[in-house]
């Protein structure tokens, strides 16, 4: 992917089991009640391929790398 | 042209009547359905008209209605969804609507509906006035008005019903919850049609822009802001209810046209539940707009004002409302069901001088906002965050045991309905 | 082929044999540990995580000496097609048909977490859960098929993977309906 890519979490798939905050902690943090806090900056570079990897093992399939910026349905 | 250029009301019938509007009376009043020679609608000059007229939708998002409508995927013919849920108990303007002028709405949903290409027109409505709008349906089935069938649904409760997604979810799968964005409702892959959903209120807007053009609909309102809208007015003035304004009024003066202040105020809320405590002194010479209540931080939202007086508590009642939001998340998402809870815990606190944290609620607050399904937690946050801003004089009071007062002024509805 | 040769074979694959049988009992067992979030302390829910697919894949490669060696020895008549269709065999039918069973089960899962994303997560869960189907067939495929029960300690491995794996389960029903 180029250009600017970020993490996107889908909360409605996401069950707060916290593998990514351990695979990731540099761009993932847990709240107070599990879920993950993921930064909205753009993944570094050197950062990338551990991000991919930290995709792949969420259980439920909630993390994403996203390239576009979303607006939302109201 | 029938309906003057300035004249207001425009949406709802002037003067009060005893029931809905019929088919006859309101052909009487706004003229016939836009019916070009070759049968057909053209779509794009009709959202091109509305993009002109620059309306916005009436749900609480203001979101460019032509955008939105231009923006449908190719791939199978999209369904239009008209959203009159109004899961937000304290507004009633999209109830009021339907009851008083159901033809409109459905000219709006079935000229939307041409205009996007659509096969059909689900009109969602809240369960008050199904049986209007199915009379409403049933006398345009019988003159055979629309080119496009309407299907009138009743919505689903709850508070998060009325959240587009929820209501697209409700009528394909009777589940009343928000679904992840991706995928957008107008992309949704070749397996399921996309879904357009407009509130009843820019529909209704719809119908009118398509009858009497852009300039007709700018004639009121503001340059940025124009037209008209509906507002839900309630809490300490003689006169609550629903009233049509020009968008851009001062807000004194729509108190005044809701009968004026039962008693000094000391705040406003305005938008929604999901909106902003106002100090009252400071807003009352404002626009009744986006423009008008930005550096107040606050917005016009679902057109909802409520006057909140001097002997209320503006903490106690933003802790009553919240505990209820807290209730009716759907439950999709970590952050909302075991974030909201906490901070209404927090909060509730905070009211009764039980010993509240200001840096846990303030950390609460920052982990919630933003993190979820749909904008419910962000809302909430929201809410309390302009609570702490405009209140926050009277925390300490708070902590001390004393309070302004136990006036309920906005209604929670009791027990939820999960 | 040399009598040696074969009995070598024979060997290799009793002993892959067990070994697979209590490899895919802890991959069962770490599984159901990462679904239900219990981790020993120390341990973490991303180690358990990834220990199970690691794990899983290495036996999924393993099976592939436990299948060659036993098609591959002259002593009996299995066949290759005998290995992903059930009772195709001409020699001891149930027993490798039971094999064949667990082969089959176990691909539908293996394929179906390589292509998990395509998928979308709630085709991959259908699937995953005959995980649960494929495991009791290999179990009993070991069993009727393996030829060393009668030795103590092998018996006492396999009843002991079934133990362990019977827990694991009971754990993750008891999990699935516990008071939310």
């Amino acid at each position: 992917m180029t250009g600017p890519v970020r993490l996107r979490v889908d909360f409605i798939a996401c069950a707060g089991r916290g593998l990514c905050a351990e695979a990731l902690p540099e761009l993932i943090t847990l709240d107070d009640w599990g879920f993950p806090i993921v930064t909205g900056r753009a993944v570094p570079p050197r950062l990338l391929a551990d991000a991919r990897e930290t995709v792949r093992l969420c259980p439920k399939l909630a993390l994403r790398l996203d390239r576009r910026h979303q607006t939302s349905d109201s | 042209m029938i309906l003057g250029a300035a004249e207001l009301p425009r949406l709802l019938p002037a003067g009060y009547a005893a029931g809905p509007v019929g088919l006859a009376g309101h052909l009487a009043r706004y003229g016939p359905l836009p019916c070009p020679r070759s049968g057909r609608l053209d779509g794009r000059a009709l959202i091109a008209e509305a993009g002109r007229a620059g309306l916005t939708g009436r749900g609480g998002a203001g979101f460019p209605t032509a955008r939105k409508l231009a923006a449908v995927a190719a791939g199978r013919a999209p369904v239009l969804v008209a959203n009159g849920t109004e899961g937000e108990p304290a507004s009633a303007k999209d109830k009021v609507l339907m009851a008083r002028s159901p033809q409109l709405v459905l000219d709006g949903a079935v000229l939307a509906a041409e205009a996007i290409g659509a096969c059909r027109a689900v009109v969602v409505v809240h369960p008050h006035v199904r049986g209007i709008l199915d009379g409403a349906a049933a006398e345009r089935a019988r003159a055979r008005l629309d080119r496009v069938p309407v299907d009138v649904r009743t919505a689903a409760g709850g508070f998060v019903a009325g959240q587009a997604s929820a209501v697209v979810r409700w009528i394909e799968r009777g589940v009343p919850a928000p679904t992840a964005t991706p995928p957008r409702l107008s992309e949704r892959g070749p397996r399921r049609p996309s879904a357009v959903v407009q509130n009843v209120e820019t529909l209704a807007h719809l119908a009118l822009i398509a009858r009497y053009g852009a300039s007709w609909f700018r004639s009121v309102g503001t340059p940025a802001e124009p037209g008209s809208m509906l507002v839900t007015v309630l809490g300490a003035v003689r006169a609550p209810g629903v009233l049509e304004i020009a968008a851009g009024t001062p807000l004194g003066r729509v108190l005044d046209l809701a009968g004026g202040a039962s008693a000094p105020l000391q705040a406003l809320l305005l938008g929604g539940y999901f909106g902003d405590w106002v100090d009252a002194a400071q807003a009352l010479g404002r626009p009744f707009s986006a423009a008008g209540l930005a550096d107040l931080g606050a917005g016009p939202g679902a057109g909802l004002i409520a006057a909140l007086p001097a002997g209320a508590c503006g903490l106690r009642e933003t802790a009553r409302v919240v505990r209820y939001l807290a209730g009716e998340s759907a439950g999709q998402c970590g952050p909302c069901r075991f974030g909201l809870p906490a901070i209404a815990s927090e909060v509730e606190r905070l009211v009764e001088g039980r010993g509240a944290d200001p840096g846990l609620l303030s950390r609460w607050l920052g982990q919630v906002d933003g993190r979820g399904g749909c904008a419910h937690p962000s809302g909430a946050v929201r809410l309390v965050r302009s609570a702490l801003r405009t209140f926050g004089a009277e925390v300490s009071s708070h902590a001390a045991g004393r309070c302004r007062g136990a006036a309920v002024v906005l209604p929670v509805p009791p027990g939820g309905t999960r | 082929m040399s009598v040696a040769g074969s009995q070598s074979l024979w060997l290799v694959s009793r002993g892959s044999g067990l070994m697979l049988l209590a490899g895919f009992s802890a991959v069962v067992v770490l599984g159901a540990a990462a679904r239900m979030g219990s981790v020993p302390r120390g341990w973490s829910r991303l180690g358990l995580g990834e220990l199970h697919r690691t794990l899983a894949l290495f036996c999924v490669a393993f099976l592939g000496l436990h299948v060659a060696t036993a098609i591959l020895d002259p002593y009996v008549t299995i066949g290759w097609a005998a290995v992903v269709l059930p009772f195709a065999s001409p020699y001891r039918p149930l027993a490798i048909g039971l094999g064949a069973l667990a082969v089959d089960l176990g691909g539908a899962v293996l394929l179906t977490s390589l292509a998990r994303r395509r998928l979308g997560y709630r085709a991959w869960r259908a699937v995953h859960w005959l995980a649960y189907l494929a495991w009791p067939a290999a179990f009993w495929h070991a069993v009727t098929a393996g030829t060393d029960l009668r030795i103590g300690w092998v018996a006492l491995a396999v009843w002991g993977c079934a133990a362990a794996v019977a827990t694991a389960c009971l754990a993750r029903l008891l999990h699935r309906w516990r008071p939310v």
